[in-house]
């Protein structure tokens, strides 16, 4: 059973203040969502849980498996766990799906695979979310489409198999299939991981009626200013987020 | 290191005609070197490109003879500089890939091999000063039609005081399957390089030729002045690869042109890692109908080099078809600059070429430039031109070692992921070479 446990997280950009005081604590098998305006601060809590350099922590703490997760490099993160699907992926020119993947398992798992157990596996993944076997010679994220970009994000959780999953808006930029596609291999995993513990960042409540959270957080200027379960997105759903923005 | 012989330092009238009296070299070679040498005497040095106020002509060797002699059989050379070539990577298995090798050291070509069954079908692969002695007439008719000695200073330089490089001839229709290897190397203080390579694929052959120089540590800068001639026959196809890894106080300044004639293809892939000063512009000049040239160069340049490479396309015939396309990687207050010209002439209907730059910066400290000219005088000509400048950001690193890679690991997939394009127009064995180099120069990259 793990413990993922965020404490009064405060967190500067460029000299500015973005997350003011942030507690949540998640356990395996749970499914957290973070909902807010834009700028509120979700996509900082992503990178700050993963270590961006560019977001210094002023105070609080991040506690896995009684690890100070804030002293960790982002490979150090990595290999204790933790994945963040990036809500706009980089490319990188020349640098196959396939490679990127088989090396990326390597620094992640100590124990060894044969490649060719690694490649049959990673082709299933591929025939789970609808992508073509060539997908996996495609430079990474080079000329992909924003469906193509969000699946790779999936693509590489399913095949690094890590424990905590940061979601960022996986929902944007992508087709109602393709959200029933990446919902349905998220809900998939969760199935296959029981100690994994999901963060869910979203705008958007379609994702939601495919993935059901278990606890709701709504952000507003850089702070949880509302914790809830799936019926506090029906509210936000209907009233949007005007009515918290004065808290 | 004992030399045989070894010219005083500084360039004279009695200097290349020595060269041509060890050489035992004809006549009207030897009038050849004499008027390169008026040429040189006259010719400024470029007033553009890369500074060259550090090169001091005058304290040049520009011959020197090492002990050995060519010789055929490896265990035959003399043992130090076999070590060195064995140091150098040139493995013995390598020499059994390859369809044959030539290494030269100093001025003298010391090891010559090329497979029977080619040899059988007439292909010639000699030191230059072999093909002069074996074949004269055929140089007599190549030599300089190219590259005349008038084309640019070190040009002249190179035709007056030339020795060894390579002198290739393909017969008509046939097909070299495996590349033809060469390797250079320069070892003592101040010595010039000059070797000359003529190739000559008649028609419907095709040969590929693979170039890699390196050179040890020196007291004071040495000069590699080259000069490589191809001429490409009718639906002939000639690849020439160059991996060059001279070390950082060399000025290498090498003119390299083809001449691609009917439905012929010549192809550049031309790599620049080391050096202090680099000016090559491998050219293509397409004569023939549906003549198709291309350049595809990757130029690497970390703290005290310039890299001034590119490429130069002259589209003579209807129908001629070019591509250039140029990487560069600058780091640690590297420079690098792509200076290219597509030409179209008047007659080159239809022509097309494209051109496409990408140029890596991986600190604030470096520099890129890219100077393009293009001179299009047919109508119908179609030119594209595409560039790009990127930074490793911040961003690609964090994307990659949020996934467990390590920094170290993260900044080589992102070089050798740009230098990609080039390394897979490269045999396997070089391929891994290349990488190996690449991630060699990127050493220290991560602060």
């Amino acid at each position: 059973m793990l413990n993922l446990k965020i404490s009064d997280l405060k967190v500067e950009v460029e000299g500015k203040l973005v997350l003011r005081g942030v507690n949540l604590q998640a356990r395996s098998g749970e499914v957290h969502v973070i909902m807010g305006p834009n700028g509120s601060g979700k996509s900082t809590l992503a990178y700050t849980l993963t270590g961006h350099p560019r977001y210094k922590v002023t105070h609080g703490r991040v506690v896995l498996q009684q690890k100070n997760v804030l002293k960790l490099t982002p490979s150090e993160r990595a290999k204790l766990g933790f994945f963040l699907a990036f809500q706009q992926p980089v490319t990188v020119e020349g640098v196959s799906v396939q490679r990127f993947l088989w090396r990326a398992w390597e620094a992640t798992h100590p124990h060894k695979l044969e490649f060719t157990r690694f490649k049959r596996q990673l082709t299933q993944h591929c025939a789970r979310l609808g992508l073509a076997q060539e997908f996996l010679d495609r430079s990474l994220n080079y000329g992909f489409s924003g469906g193509e970009k969000k699946k790779l994000e999936i693509l590489q959780l399913l095949t690094l198999r890590p424990k905590v999953i940061i979601l960022d808006e996986p929902d944007s930029g992508i087709d109602v299939d393709g959200i029933k596609s990446v919902a349905a291999a998220v809900i998939g995993y969760l199935k296959q991981e029981p100690e994994a513990i999901a963060v869910l960042i979203t705008h958007y409540s379609t994702i939601l009626s495919y993935l059901i959270p278990d606890k709701v957080h709504l952000f507003i200027k850089g702070k949880i200013v509302k914790k809830g379960s799936s019926t506090l997105v029906e509210q936000i759903r209907k009233n949007g987020f005007m009515g918290w923005r004065s808290l | 290191m004992n030399y045989k012989y070894r010219i005083e330092p500084g360039i004279s009238t009695g200097v290349v005609k020595t060269i041509s009296h060890i050489k035992n070299e004809p006549t009207w070679m030897l009038a050849k070197r004499l008027m390169a040498l008026s040429i040189f005497t006259r010719k400024p040095l470029p007033q553009w490109g890369a500074d060259l106020s550090g090169l001091n002509l005058d304290l040049i060797h520009y011959y020197t003879q090492p002990l050995a002699r060519e010789e055929t059989r490896w265990n035959k050379i003399p043992e130090e500089i076999r070590r060195t070539y064995e140091r150098l990577g040139v493995p013995k298995a390598e020499r059994k890939l390859l369809g044959g090798s030539k290494f030269q050291y100093e001025s003298e070509v010391v090891y010559g091999d090329l497979l029977r069954s080619l040899a059988k079908k007439g292909v010639v692969f000699l030191s230059m000063d072999e093909g002069l002695r074996q074949h004269p007439q055929l140089v007599r008719q190549y030599f300089g039609t190219v590259v005349p000695a008038g084309d640019n200073k070190f040009a002249a330089l190179n035709s007056a005081v030339w020795s060894g490089g390579s002198f290739v001839y393909i017969p008509a229709g046939v097909k070299v399957d495996m590349p033809l290897q060469a390797y250079f190397r320069l070892n003592s203080p101040r010595t010039g390089q000059f070797e000359r390579t003529l190739i000559i694929a008649e028609e419907g052959s095709s040969v590929h030729y693979i170039e890699g120089c390196s050179a040890p540590v020196y007291a004071r800068g040495s000069l590699h002045a080259g000069v490589v001639e191809i001429i490409i026959k009718p639906r002939a196809v000639v690849q020439y690869t160059t991996i060059q890894n001279w070390y950082k106080n060399v000025y290498n300044l090498v003119t390299k042109r083809m001449r691609v004639e009917e439905e012929g293809q010549g192809i550049w892939v031309d790599c620049n890692l080391g050096s202090k000063v680099t000016m090559k512009y491998p050219s293509c000049i397409l004569a023939g109908r549906k003549a198709h040239g291309e350049v595809i160069s990757l130029a690497v340049a970390t703290a005290g080099q310039h890299q001034d490479s590119g490429a130069k396309m002259l589209h003579l015939g209807p129908d001629t078809t070019s591509i250039i396309t140029s990487k560069s990687i600058s780091k640690g207050g590297g420079r690098t600059s792509y200076r290219g010209a597509v030409k179209v002439f008047p007659g080159a209907l239809r022509a097309r070429s494209k051109v496409v730059c990408d140029a890596l910066i991986l600190d604030a400290l470096s520099r890129s430039d890219t100077y393009p000219h293009n001179l299009i005088a047919q109508e119908d000509a179609v030119l594209e031109h595409e560039a790009t400048v990127s930074k490793v950001g911040e961003e690609q690193l964090f994307y990659l070692t949020s996934r467990g890679l390590s920094p170290q690991e993260a900044w080589s997939m992102v070089v050798n992921g740009f230098a990609a394009p080039v390394i897979k127009r490269l045999p396997l064995e070089y391929a891994v070479e290349l990488n190996r180099l690449i991630e060699l120069e990127m050493e220290g990259s991560v602060g």
